[in-house]
């Protein structure tokens, strides 16, 4: 049996529930066919997730891709068909992604799985982040290495902890709906172990009477907590909140159950999210909006 | 003896000859080790600058590993040699990463500001850095010549030269004081 999971016209890291409600109680070994064939808008969060998606499954999903052209081919620019290729089954033909050069992402859909792709990934970034971070989103020069070493510590999460492969993608774009300027957003998203798993690793861990995944993640995210025993270690995630906080950005981490954010004054979002549908692995956001004349 | 290591050199030679950013665990790990291996193979008392020029991004994860790591066990009761070190070529954004490295583990290091004139950034306490300043002033000086410069009490001066001799940012030439990086 196949259950079909109908991918909203418009995803991102909230719609993307939608697709993860959908797909809570199938088994894992169960056909899924993802229809994105209405999809016409996804953030690179949305991108990277459906990839996700696709590793979590023990049978290879269907993918059914958007029908808009102008989707279909932001899609492919995007680097979401090259690699979803090895993931579902696509219905009809995968389009073909022309040379990198003509893209216009920032960083494209880009998978991450040792240490080297991390410096492949800095090194590619820096010089178009430059441009766009100071030209177009009137942030600082100083603000240009900061988010290379922010993009490096989200993507280093992956490597130190996920236990297994994971995707990066860059992209900026008006958010008309909830903020009405330019943004730069970075998703890093992993099928792997979890921060609930990863931080229970940690020797000599002394169990609490609550433990779940909302507060791994708080312990993570908020309190710098690490598996590693290390005083060193956990400095990552620390030092991405830093970056968030100086250029009034946001940054979201769903792992499990639960979703934590460091919502700043633009946004409404709530600080924790708990009960939400399953999905393994680590999913991280991180946006950053364009300032504004008189510092905001 | 002074030595002198150019991080961007030894990234290139150690890791890949195409990177110029320091960024990750197993990055930094590699690059510590190979510092560890040239600082080994030196006798005696040795001033090692440690020189950041060219190297473009330094992420927090690597500033760890290459940094704190490194200066960790020669802040500890049984440092392995007498050495010291002296950090050059650091942008904002260099020590934007490694300020936050230092502070969490309560390190703080020599850094030799474009002027040629050594400072020290990390944790350091008001006394501290109150004698360091006086000593730097004075180039050398005995602990009564420090005590009477920041007129603070012989006593709490001699802790507080020690405490920052234990730390690496200072070193006692017979009975003077010398601000490590500072020119004698």
């Amino acid at each position: 049996m196949t259950t079909v999971i109908n991918v909203p016209p418009s995803l991102d890291d909230v719609t993307f529930e939608q697709v993860l409600e959908q797909v809570a109680n199938v088994p894992a070994d169960e056909k899924l066919l993802v229809d994105a064939r209405h999809a016409r808008w996804a953030s690179p969060f949305g991108l990277t997730a459906l990839l996700t998606l696709a590793q979590s499954r023990a049978e290879r999903a269907a993918f059914a891709p958007p029908e808009a052209e102008d989707t279909l081919s932001y899609w492919t620019r995007a680097g979401f068909f090259k690699h979803a290729v090895d993931l579902f089954e696509i219905v009809g033909t995968a389009p073909r992604q022309k040379s990198s050069a003509e893209s216009d992402v920032l960083l494209e859909i880009t998978p991450i799985a040792k240490s080297d792709d991390v410096h492949e990934i800095v090194g590619r970034i820096q010089q178009k982040a430059q441009h766009i971070l100071t030209r177009e989103l009137n942030l600082d020069a100083k603000a240009t290495m900061g988010f290379a070493m922010t993009l490096s510590e989200a993507c280093q999460n992956i490597v130190e902890h996920a236990g297994r492969g994971g995707w990066v993608a860059v992209q900026t774009y008006k958010w008309t709906k909830r903020l009405g300027r330019r943004v730069v957003v970075i998703a890093v998203c992993d099928a792997g172990v979890g921060f609930r798993q990863s931080l229970e690793s940690a020797p000599g861990r002394v169990r609490s009477d609550r433990w779940d995944d909302a507060m791994a993640l708080e312990e993570a995210v908020v309190r710098g907590v690490s598996r590693f025993r290390d005083p060193g270690r956990g400095q990552g995630l620390a030092g991405v909140r830093r970056y968030v906080g100086r250029w009034d950005g946001k940054l979201s981490v769903r792992s499990g159950t639960a979703r934590i954010a460091i919502v700043p004054t633009w946004d409404d979002d709530v600080a924790l999210k708990e009960g939400l549908p399953p999905f393994p692995g680590a999913q991280m956001q991180i946006t950053i909006p364009e300032r504004l004349a008189g510092g905001r | 003896m002074i030595n002198h290591i150019d991080l961007s050199t030894v990234l290139r030679r150690t890791v890949c000859d195409l990177y110029s950013n320091l960024v990750t665990r197993p990055t930094g790990a590699a690059v510590r080790t190979a510092i560890e291996t040239q600082l080994a193979e030196l006798g005696g008392r040795t001033v090692t600058v440690i020189d950041f020029s060219n190297v473009s991004l330094l992420d927090f994860s690597c500033a760890d590993e290459v940094v704190a790591k490194l200066l960790l066990p020669y802040c500890a009761d049984c440092p392995p040699r007498d050495a010291y070190f002296v950090f050059r070529g650091m942008s904002e954004t260099h020590l934007d990463a490694l300020e936050h490295v230092l502070d969490r583990h309560r390190l703080a290091l020599v850094l030799q500001q474009e002027d040629g004139v050594p400072t020290i950034v990390g944790a350091v306490s008001v006394g501290e850095r109150k004698v360091w300043d006086a000593v730097i002033e004075l180039g050398s000086a005995t602990c009564d010549e420090v005590a009477r410069q920041t007129e603070v009490a012989v006593d709490e001066v001699d802790v507080l030269l020690n405490a920052l001799a234990r730390r690496r940012l200072m070193m006692k030439l017979d009975d003077q004081w010398v601000a490590v990086g500072a020119p004698v």
